[in-house]
C-alpha cells in the first residue's frame, strides 16, 4: 500500500448563499494523492479542476467534506506546498533572484542561506546568469522556469501545477515538460508528489502515473486510472494512442450533456440543459470538415489535425450533437441526415435550418422566443432571463449562457439584442425588408 | 554579450566622472533639510502673532515659498498615510467595504473650502497661544482636499490585484508585512503617484485660499506664497504680484522636475506588464540618485539591513498556522461596542446640526436657492466655454504628434499654476475693464477647470487608432461626418472624465471666485459660493452649514444623475478595445 499524502473525502463546493438555491460547482468527490506519483487531473472548462486544486492546497475552503494531509485536517495547518501558475504569477517589480527568494523570506530564513539556496535552485532549472533580470525581460519559457524555481526552492512535499504549460508555445512547452520529467525522474528535487491540472490530453498521458478525468455540471470524477506505459513515452506508440482515444471517449460520452426530451422538462427541473459555448460559424466549419472526411471521424483525429485542445473542440461537438447535426458514440462523430442537409444548404437556408433545430432542441432559446412573442412590444430586458438562469448556474456561467443564446438566436434570425439597453427584442420590420 | 547599447555606455561614463559632484549634492541637500527643520520648529512653536504682517518685498519670497512648501509636504505625507490605510481597510474588510466606498464617493464631492471656518476655530482653540494651531488648520484643509482620490486609487488597485498573484503570496506564506511591501504597495504605486500629482495640484489651489482669510472678527494670516499674492493684489502692487507669480511657477516647475518626473520614471518598474515597453519615461535626477555612491552605500548599510531585520522579526514571530487564527470573542464585542458608539456619535452630531439649521430663516433659504441656481448656471456656462475651445484644440494637438511634443510642456506649465493664485491678478484686470464679478467669476472658473478637459481630450484624440482615421480619409467623410462618426465617439470616454473633474473643480472654485476682498472692500455677486464665503466672513455658522449642504447635494446629484450614466455609456458603447 502506497503512502497517502492528501486525502479528500466527500469534497463539495457551492457558490451562492446556503439555503438560497446554491449552485453546485463540485459534486461530492473523493480524491487522494499518493507519495511517489505524478497525478494528472484532466477536464474540460467548467469541471472545477482549478477549484479542486485550491481546496486541496488549503487556498479555499470546501463547502462540505474534508481535506486531510497525513491524516490531519488541512484547516489549521499550512502544508508545505507550492503552485506553478498558468500565468506564472511572478512579481514584475522583483528581479528573478528576489522572486525566488520571496518564499524563503516569508519563512524567516536569513539572508546568506536564503541566497545560497535560491542560486542553487536557479542553477538547477537552468537560469544561472539571469539572477538580476526582471521577469518582463524574459521569454515565456524562461518566466515559467522562474515559476518552477520559486516553487521548488521551498522543497515542497507536493508540487501543484495549474496548467503550467498552456500559456507557452508548442516547442517551449514540450521542452519544459521533458525537463520537469527529468528533474522528477533523477530525484533532483525532494518533492514527493506532483499534482498536474491540465486540459491537454496528450500532456496528461505523457507525464502522469495516474490520470483523473473530471466531468462538468457539476464537476465530478468520471474515471481514475493508472498509466502503465514505461517512461520515456512515445507519442506514436499504440499504447499511447489507445489511452488518448480512451480519454476522448470518456469525455464525449452522452451523460456529459444530458439530453432532455420536451415532455420531461418539468420533471427534470433543477438540471437545466446547458448551452455549450460554441459559435454557429465554428459548428458549420466542423460539419464541413466532417463532410470532407466522408461524414465520419474520430474526435481525437479531428482535434489533432486542427491542433485544437479539448476546450476548443468539445463545445463544438456537443453543440452540433445537441442540434441533431451529428451523432457521437465511443469518441467518434458522424453526420446525421439533418447535418448533411445543413452542409449542402446555402447561407439563407442554413440560417433557417439552424433556427428550426434550435427552437426544437434548445430550451433557453425557445423560452426567450416565446417570452418575446407573448409581449405586445416584443421586447424584454435581459434581467428577466438572468433570474431564471441564476437558479441553475453561477453568475459567470449565466452571463455566458445568455451570450451564447444571443449568438445563436441572432444567427438564426430569431431575435436580436441591444447591448446598450440590455434588452432582447424581435425586429419584425427587419425580417420583412430582408424577405422583400 | 559584447554589444553595449548606446545608453549603457553613457551610463558607464557617468558613473566614472560624477561621483564627487553627486556626493556633494547629496550632502548639501541633507544639510539644507536639517536647517529647514530647525527654522520651521522655531517658527511653529513661537507665540501666535495677532496679525502677521505679510511683507511685499520680493526678498521675503524664498522664505514664504519655503513655508508654503512645508505645509504642502506635511499635508501630502498625511494624505499618503491615510490613503494607504483607508484603502487597505476598505479593500479587505467585507463588512466595512460598502460603507467606506460610499463615504469616499460623497467626500470627494463636498466643497472643502466650506470646512475652513470650523477646522480653523477648532485648531486655534486647541493651541490657543501657538502659531501651530492655525498652521495645523491649513494643513488639515489641504489634506481634506487631496486625500480622497488617492485613497480611492489605492483601494481600486488592491481590488484589481490579479488572483494568481495574490494566491502566490498566500501559498508562499507571505506575512502582512511582506505582502504589503512586495505585492500591495508596488501594485498600487503607479496609481498612487499619478493621483498624488493631481492631488498636490489641487492642494496648491486650496493653499492659496486658506493662507489668508477673515473669520468673523478674526483675521488669520499665514506667511506663504498665497498670502503674499493676496496682499499684493489687495494693495494693487503689480510689481509684487509679478514676483509672486514667478516664484509660484518656479516652485511648481521645480517640484515637477525634482519629484514627479523621477517618481514617474521610478514607478515604471512597477508597471504590471509581461513585456518591456519601448517608451519608458526617464529622469536625469533619478539617474543621478541611482548612481550616487554615497546614497547607495547609505541604503546598503541602513535601509536594507533594517528592512531585513523587520521582515525576519515578523516572519519568525508569526505562528506557523496562520489560517487557524480566528478573532477572539472580546475583540469582536469591542468592535461592536465601537461601532455602536460611532453610530451614536454621528447621530448626536446630525441632531445638533439640524438644531443649528433652525436658525436659517425661510427668506435666507430662498436666497440660498437663488444663489444655487446662479452658481449652477455659471458652472455649466464655464464648462461649455471650456469645451468650446478645448475640444478642437485638444483634437488638433492629439492628432499631430509633433505639435503635441511642443504643446504638452507648455500646457502643463499653464495648467500647473493654481487658479486661486491667478484670481487676484485677473480680478484687477476685470475691474479695470469695468466688468463685475458676475461675469468675472465665470472667467475665474474657466481658468481653473479648462485644463482638465484639454488634457483628457488630447489623450483621447491620440488614442484613436489611425486605422479609423484612415477609413474616414478613404471614404472622403465630410468634416461633419468625421466629427460625428470618428472623433466625438472616439474621445467620448476621455471627455466625460475631463468634464467630471472640471465640474467638481468649478463648484469648488465658485467659493473663491464669487466673493473677493479687494483694497479693504468686498466684491461679490449672487451665488452659492459667495454666500458660503460671506457666511464665513460673518461667522454665520447656520447659513454656512445650510449652504454647504445645498452645494454638496447639488454636486452629488449631478454626479449620480448626469455623470454616472454617461460614464457607463462611455465604458460600454464607446470603449475602443485594443
Amino acid at each position: 500500500m502506497r503512502e497517502t499524502i492528501i486525502e479528500a473525502r466527500a469534497l463539495e463546493k457551492f457558490y451562492g448563499e446556503p439555503g438560497d438555491n446554491p449552485i453546485q460547482v463540485i459534486a461530492p468527490t473523493d480524491i487522494s494523492v499518493y507519495a511517489g506519483e505524478i497525478l494528472a487531473v484532466l477536464g474540460p472548462s467548467g469541471s472545477g479542476k482549478s477549484t479542486l486544486l485550491r481546496m486541496l492546497t488549503g487556498l479555499s475552503m470546501p463547502s462540505a467534506g474534508e481535506v486531510r494531509w497525513h491524516g490531519k485536517p488541512v484547516a489549521g495547518q499550512s502544508p508545505n506546498v507550492s503552485i506553478v501558475f498558468q500565468s506564472f504569477a511572478l512579481f514584475p517589480w522583483l528581479t528573478v533572484l528576489e522572486n525566488v527568494e520571496a518564499p524563503l523570506k516569508a519563512r524567516g530564513i536569513a539572508e546568506i542561506p536564503r541566497r545560497k539556496r535560491s542560486l542553487k535552485i536557479l542553477e538547477t532549472v537552468g537560469l544561472d546568469g539571469f539572477e538580476a533580470a526582471y521577469p518582463k525581460e524574459l521569454s515565456g519559457g524562461m518566466k515559467q522556469r522562474v515559476g518552477f524555481a520559486r516553487a521548488l526552492v521551498v522543497e515542497p512535499e507536493v508540487l501543484f501545477m495549474d496548467e503550467p504549460f498552456s500559456a507557452l508555445d508548442v516547442l517551449t512547452a514540450e521542452n519544459l515538460r521533458t525537463e520537469t520529467l527529468e528533474l522528477w525522474a533523477n530525484k533532483s528535487i525532494p518533492t514527493r508528489a506532483i499534482y498536474l491540472v491540465t486540459h491537454n490530453i496528450e500532456e496528461a498521458v505523457l507525464l502522469a502515473d495516474r490520470i483523473v478525468v473530471l466531468g462538468k455540471n457539476p464537476g465530478r470524477i468520471r474515471t481514475d486510472f493508472q498509466v502503465g506505459l514505461p517512461q520515456p513515452r512515445d507519442r506514436k506508440s499504440a499504447g499511447f494512442l489507445q489511452l488518448v482515444d480512451y480519454i476522448y471517449k470518456v469525455l464525449t460520452q452522452p451523460d456529459a450533456a444530458p439530453q432532455i426530451a420536451p415532455e420531461t422538462e418539468k420533471a427534470a427541473r433543477g438540471k437545466y440543459p446547458m448551452l455549450p459555448h460554441a459559435r454557429p460559424g465554428g459548428i458549420s466549419g466542423m460539419l464541413e470538415i466532417l463532410t470532407d472526411r466522408g461524414g465520419h471521424d474520430d474526435i481525437y483525429h479531428l482535434a489533432d489535425d486542427l491542433s485544437f485542445e479539448i476546450d476548443d473542440v468539445l463545445p463544438i461537438v456537443e453543440a452540433a450533437s445537441m442540434l441533431g447535426f451529428v451523432n457521437v458514440s465511443e469518441g467518434d462523430v458522424g453526420l446525421t441526415t439533418a447535418g448533411r442537409q445543413y452542409v449542402e444548404a446555402d447561407i439563407a437556408e442554413r440560417k433557417e435550418l439552424f433556427g428550426k433545430a434550435v427552437l426544437e432542441r434548445v430550451t433557453l432559446i425557445r423560452q426567450i422566443k416565446r417570452a418575446l412573442e407573448s409581449k405586445s412590444n416584443h421586447t424584454l430586458p435581459d434581467e428577466f432571463f438572468h433570474d431564471t438562469l441564476d437558479e441553475h448556474f453561477s453568475e459567470e456561467e449565466t452571463v455566458q449562457q445568455l451570450q451564447t443564446a444571443i449568438n445563436w438566436g441572432r444567427y438564426a434570425g430569431l431575435f436580436d439584442y441591444d447591448s446598450a439597453s440590455r434588452k432582447f427584442y424581435i425586429a419584425e420590420e427587419k425580417t420583412e425588408t430582408v424577405r422583400g | 554579450m559584447s554589444l553595449i547599447p548606446p545608453g549603457l555606455s553613457r551610463q558607464f561614463s557617468l558613473t566614472r566622472t560624477w561621483p564627487l559632484i553627486q556626493d556633494v549634492l547629496v550632502f548639501a541637500t541633507v544639510l539644507a533639510v536639517f536647517y529647514g527643520i530647525l527654522t520651521i520648529a522655531h517658527y511653529w512653536l513661537g507665540q501666535a502673532v495677532p496679525v502677521t504682517e505679510i511683507s511685499r518685498s520680493p526678498w521675503s519670497l524664498p522664505r514664504y515659498a519655503f513655508y508654503s512648501l512645508v505645509r504642502m509636504g506635511i499635508a501630502y505625507f498625511l494624505s499618503l498615510l491615510f490613503a494607504v490605510t483607508y484603502g487597505r481597510i476598505a479593500a479587505y474588510n467585507k463588512t466595512l467595504q460598502p460603507f467606506m466606498v460610499a463615504v469616499l464617493d460623497i467626500l470627494q464631492s463636498i466643497p472643502v473650502l466650506s470646512f475652513l471656518p470650523g477646522v480653523m476655530l477648532a485648531m486655534v482653540s486647541l493651541f490657543p497661544s501657538k502659531q501651530v494651531g492655525v498652521e495645523l488648520g491649513s494643513i488639515i484643509l489641504i489634506f481634506t482636499g487631496q486625500v480622497w482620490n488617492m485613497a480611492f486609487s489605492f483601494y481600486s488597485s488592491l481590488k484589481s490585484i490579479p488572483r494568481e498573484l495574490s494566491e502566490a503570496s498566500t501559498i508562499y506564506r507571505f506575512g502582512k508585512w511582506q505582502r504589503f511591501f512586495q505585492l500591495e504597495l508596488p501594485y498600487g504605486a503607479i496609481g498612487l503617484i499619478w493621483n498624488s500629482i493631481v492631488s498636490v495640484a489641487g492642494g496648491w489651489f486650496f493653499l492659496m485660499a486658506c493662507e489668508m482669510f477673515v473669520l468673523g472678527k478674526r483675521d488669520f494670516r499665514l506667511p506663504g506664497l498665497g498670502s503674499y499674492l493676496q496682499t499684493a493684489a489687495g494693495n494693487g502692487d503689480t510689481y509684487a504680484m509679478i514676483w509672486g507669480l514667478v516664484a509660484m511657477v518656479g516652485v511648481i516647475l521645480l517640484i515637477d522636475q525634482l519629484i514627479w518626473r523621477p517618481a514617474i520614471a521610478w514607478s515604471n518598474k512597477f508597471k504590471f506588464e509581461q513585456v518591456e515597453s519601448t517608451h519608458a519615461p526617464t529622469s536625469p535626477l533619478l539617474h543621478l540618485l541611482r548612481n550616487s555612491r554615497a546614497l547607495n552605500a547609505f541604503r546598503e548599510k541602513t535601509v536594507e539591513p533594517l528592512g531585513e531585520r523587520i521582515n525576519l522579526y515578523f516572519a519568525r514571530r508569526r505562528p506557523d498556522h496562520p489560517r487557524s487564527a480566528t478573532t477572539p470573542a472580546w475583540l469582536k464585542s469591542l468592535g461592536a461596542l465601537l461601532a455602536i458608539l460611532a453610530i451614536a456619535g454621528v447621530g448626536y452630531e446630525v441632531f445638533r446640526a439640524f438644531a443649528l439649521l433652525r436658525g436659517v430663516t425661510g427668506m435666507e433659504f430662498k436666497g440660498l436657492m437663488k444663489g444655487a441656481g446662479a452658481t449652477f448656471l455659471r458652472v455649466n456656462v464655464s464648462l461649455l466655454l471650456a469645451s468650446a475651445w478645448t475640444i478642437p484644440a485638444g483634437v488638433a494637438i492629439g492628432f499631430n504628434p509633433k505639435l503635441a511634443r511642443i504643446m504638452q510642456p507648455v500646457t502643463q506649465i499653464a495648467a500647473s499654476v493654481p487658479a486661486t493664485a491667478l484670481f487676484p491678478v485677473l480680478l484687477l484686470g476685470i475691474v479695470q475693464l469695468g466688468g463685475g464679478l458676475g461675469v468675472g467669476s465665470v472667467v475665474l472658473m474657466l481658468l481653473g477647470t479648462q485644463w482638465y478637459i484639454l488634457f483628457n481630450v488630447i489623450a483621447g484624440a491620440s488614442a484613436i487608432p489611425s486605422d479609423l482615421r484612415e477609413v474616414a480619409n478613404l471614404f472622403h467623410f465630410s468634416r461633419a461626418d468625421r466629427w460625428r462618426i470618428v472623433i466625438l465617439p472616439g474621445i467620448f470616454p476621455y471627455l466625460v472624465t475631463g468634464l467630471v473633474t472640471a465640474s467638481g473643480g468649478a463648484w469648488n472654485a465658485s467659493i473663491v471666485a464669487e466673493y473677493f476682498h479687494f483694497k479693504d472692500a468686498v466684491m461679490s455677486t449672487v451665488g452659492l459660493g459667495a454666500q458660503i464665503s460671506a457666511a464665513t466672513d460673518a461667522g454665520r455658522f447656520d447659513t454656512l452649514l445650510m449652504a454647504t449642504i445645498v452645494m454638496a447635494t447639488l454636486v452629488v446629484c449631478t454626479n449620480r444623475l448626469v455623470w454616472r450614466p454617461l460614464y457607463r455609456l462611455a465604458e460600454t458603447k464607446y470603449r475602443l478595445e485594443s
